[in-house]
């Protein structure tokens, strides 16, 4: 029996329960898988596309593929680390990243994935675009230039809050997340400080007012460990909270 | 010429927005916006539907409508909004002519551009811009297949076709006097089904009836046994069986079924759908119900492109017609039970809808977005979870025709695992472009000499689009057929005097505009792509952009969600293979390891950068 729930990543086996994905396994198995738009909280979205790992000759994503018994898998492979820190640079240059002076620097999960992949610069040529910063709400700020469109707003508002505040526009190089309210500004929207959506942001892009720089650099999350050993900042965060 | 492009600066637009406002509010009627719902049935699954049909009351969906309609359908005025914008044919601000020129790279060599430009210059307007007082917008839109008969334009939603300067001219004059479409010369809007070659599916009249009495005659399990003979592929691409589709759905355990007809046929220089619906709708629609009869469907949708639009009359008249003779509708042949209807839902300008995932949650109503990669396969969990066949136009002809001719005569033709005949869209350099049906098995070099093109003055055969394969002439004796060259039907023919990198570049933005934004690789990569092509093509590439190049097509190919991402780049990767001097040509010569750096272009991006910012 023990083989019918048992994975093999990178070598090693894995074991999983029914219904699990790879992700989840290597989750609870304590071994880590890069990824950007997975939060265990919610449905898996499979769209950063940085989990991807090597599965009988397919390249899919740990995040949505379900684990099978006996399935062979590699996942820290030179190869797979190459695709990842290329799409993590594809983030930096698609968006305007600047960690120098982003509030959410040393926390950053794209910036801490950034860092275990090695990634010493942006690679490609900035896009540059023009993106606008939403101030409107009294306790939260949205800046577009730091989204990563991983889409966890959008899920968290809608499966935990109830609010559908987020929401995804556009198409191509032109999607962004658009806010449901009359003017488009957070303001006006319907969202609190307390939603679970203000909380998921892996990046700089949804932050909280009136607490900036509450830890001082250099004792940060990520400052202090890799993701690798410590995980997602937003599981680390509702850690705290709880604590 | 492709629109000239500023190395490494981006498209002004490019993931640049703002916030959408929802207040600028157009008078908004609201019992209008009440009826068009209404004939909807107030479903949220038709919202693409209704979006169509209040652009056509509006002149563009306002943003007030889009609130009407999302506190009528259950959805936020930002999920009707995001639909809005997913699809290329919607669009916010009100205009009185929308002229889009299909901008497939058959189209650019016809001389689109020059046509383009006098329009633009004649209305004095930008690429893309309302004209202040709201009369016209001219724009580009991806091939609208009709590269046998172009340049061609869609106008308002309708195809004209063989533009010239002088009808360039006269659009100019129709719309400066605000001329009603109707009132425009009819034999504009002549959309020609030019077949120049008819074998198995295309030389014989169909009887509409016929197959679906063979089947009633031999039963689902005989008809399934039938289909299984005859080994028909899907013509979409990716050519699974159609008896093991229909089988896998029929034994799905669930109380409803659907059949979708896949008639998004986006892959530039394809347009053999086109003819089928135009010449052979019969065929097409019995395909379905037969295939209904066999999985246990009452229900069945055909997606047509929204560039097909011109065809929704006849469809839907043809379809009133089988009604009439008792083959569509309730108690189909007199067959007490057998019922089934069909739909015609009209896509909206995006080529990702011809991915049966897209297609299904466009038919849904949402935003074109593939879902994860199957399992589930949608025969399983398909249209609203409920198991669905989705098959190509031409699948469903073949299963309709064969059945009738009977499988024997099927398998005949063809080879080992391509069983019969294959539609070919034939477009380029040629002199008689249209629709060949040979059986499979055909070399290349014969389709080339059938429409009158020398294979020696050939230098590419571009095959099922930009996503498919390039064939360089010393390939042209391999075979069409699934063993071999994989076609979706399409083949595009360049001869020695048209510049490759061209070709190249215009590929490559066709998956820029094309990309759904989903993941990164493909909404970034595809980008990136562009502009590396774009800064070889002048002149100021480097050996380690092609390295870039190379890197770029691996990983786009590898870890994109779904097959426009895994197929975007095969062009990339075929034309660094067999066609290098494309590319090595057009290095930078003097530094050929360093990329160069050009003071002029430097300050022109800044440049463009400060207006850009200043406008946006």
């Amino acid at each position: 029996m023990a083989t019918e729930q048992t994975i093999i990543l990178d070598g090693q086996p894995v074991p999983f329960q029914a219904g699990q994905t790879i992700m989840d396994a290597a989750l609870a198995a304590g071994i880590y898988i890069p990824h950007l738009c997975h939060n265990p909280e919610f449905k898996p979205h499979g769209s950063c596309r940085v989990c991807v790992v090597d599965i009988d000759g397919r390249t899919l994503s740990a995040c949505t593929t379900k684990a099978a018994a006996g399935q062979q898998i590699a996942c820290n492979t030179p190869t797979l680390n190459d695709h990842r820190r290329a799409i993590t640079q594809m983030l930096f240059v698609e968006g305007n990243h600047v960690c120098p002076g982003c509030e959410k620097s040393g926390a950053c999960q794209l910036q801490a994935v950034a860092y275990y992949l090695e990634m010493l610069g942006p690679r490609f040529p900035h896009f540059y675009p023009s993106r606008p910063v939403d101030a409107s709400h009294p306790t939260v700020l949205i800046d577009f230039n730091r989204c990563i469109l991983c889409e966890l707003c959008v899920r968290a508002s809608d499966q935990v809050d109830g609010k559908q505040v987020f929401s995804v526009g556009g198409r191509g190089i032109n999607t962004h997340i658009t806010i449901n309210s009359p003017s488009g500004l957070l303001g006006d929207s319907t969202l609190d400080i307390h939603d679970k959506a203000v909380d998921v942001c892996p990046v700089g892009a949804i932050l909280k007012k009136h607490r900036g720089y509450a830890a001082p650099i250099g004792q940060r999350l990520y400052d202090l460990q890799a993701i690798d050993v410590v995980g997602d900042v937003a599981l680390v965060q509702e850690a705290e909270h709880d604590a | 010429m492709v629109s000239p492009i500023s190395i490494h600066a981006p498209p002004p637009e490019a993931g640049c927005f703002k916030p959408v406002r929802r207040s600028d509010e157009l008078p908004i009627d609201s019992s209008r916006l009440e009826a068009i719902v209404a004939a909807y049935s107030n479903s949220p699954h038709y919202l693409v539907q209704i979006l169509h049909a209040v652009q056509a009351a509006y002149q563009c969906i306002p943003p007030a409508a889009q609130v009407y309609l999302a506190d009528a359908l259950g959805f936020t005025p930002a999920q009707v909004q995001g639909v809005v914008s997913f699809y290329g044919f919607f669009y916010e601000t009100p205009r009185q002519y929308q002229v889009l020129f299909a901008d497939n790279i058959i189209e650019h060599f016809q001389g689109k551009a020059v046509l383009m430009q006098h329009l633009l210059d004649r209305l004095g307007v930008k690429v893309g811009e309302v004209r202040a007082d709201g009369r016209v917008c001219v724009d580009n839109t991806a091939c609208i297949g009709m590269s046998d008969q172009g340049p061609a334009a869609l106008v308002n939603g309708l195809v004209v076709t063989r533009l010239t300067a002088a009808r360039i001219e006269q659009m100019a004059d129709l719309i400066e006097a605000q001329t009603p479409l109707s009132a425009w010369p009819a034999d504009w809007f002549t959309v020609e089904s030019t077949i120049q070659q008819r074998h198995f599916l295309l030389s014989t009249p169909f009887e509409p009836g016929s197959a679906l009495r063979v089947m009633q005659q031999k039963g689902a399990d005989g008809t399934l046994g039938e289909l299984a003979q005859a080994a028909i592929r899907g013509c979409g691409g990716a050519g699974f069986r159609l008896d093991s589709k229909w089988t896998i759905c029929r034994n799905t355990p669930a109380d409803t079924r659907y059949v979708v007809c896949n008639a998004d046929e986006g892959e530039p220089g394809t347009f053999k759908d086109r003819v089928l619906l135009q010449e052979y709708a019969d065929l097409v629609f019995e395909g379905m119900t037969v295939c209904a009869g066999v999985i246990g469907a009452r229900q069945g949708f055909l997606y047509l492109r929204g560039e097909y639009a011109y065809l929704l009359d006849a469809l839907r008249a043809k379809l009133a017609q089988r009604r009439a003779a008792g083959l569509l509708g309730t108690a189909i042949l007199g067959q007490a039970g057998f019922d089934f209807e069909i739909e015609i839902h009209l896509g909206a300008g995006a080529y990702i809808c011809g991915a049966e995932t897209a297609l299904i949650e466009s038919l849904e109503g949402h935003r074109g977005v593939p879902r994860k990669r199957p399992p589930p396969f949608p025969v399983n969990v398909g249209y609203l979870g409920k198991p669905t066949v989705v098959n190509n136009v031409e699948t469903l002809a073949l299963a309709a025709k064969a059945l009738v001719v009977g499988s024997e005569r099927f398998i005949a033709l063809g080879t080992a695992q391509s069983r019969g005949t294959k539609l070919l869209s034939i477009s380029g350099d040629c002199s008689r472009p249209g629709i060949y049906e040979f059986p499979y098995g055909v070399s290349i070099r014969t389709v080339l000499e059938a429409c009158g093109a020398d294979p020696t003055t050939v230098q590419l055969v571009q095959n099922a689009g930009p996503a498919g394969l390039s064939l360089s002439p010393a390939e042209f004796d391999r075979l069409i057929c699934y063993e071999d060259v994989n076609t979706t039907g399409a083949l595009m023919i360049f001869n020695h005097q048209r510049p490759l990198i061209e070709v190249t570049q215009n590929f490559a933005d066709f998956f820029v505009h094309e990309s759904c934004g989903f993941c990164t690789p493909c909404r970034v990569g595809t980008s990136l792509v562009s502009r590396l092509v774009s800064k070889i093509r002048h002149g100021q590439g480097s050996t380690a952009d092609l390295e870039e190049l190379r890197m770029l097509s691996a990983l786009i190919k590898t870890t994109s969600h779904c097959g426009l991402g895994m197929t975007a780049t095969n062009h990339i990767q075929d034309s660094l293979k067999k066609f290098p001097a494309v590319f090595q040509t057009r290095l930078h010569e003097e530094r050929p390891l360093h990329p160069c750096f050009d003071l002029d272009a430097a300050l022109s991006e800044a440049q463009q950068l400060r207006t850009h910012a200043s406008s946006c």
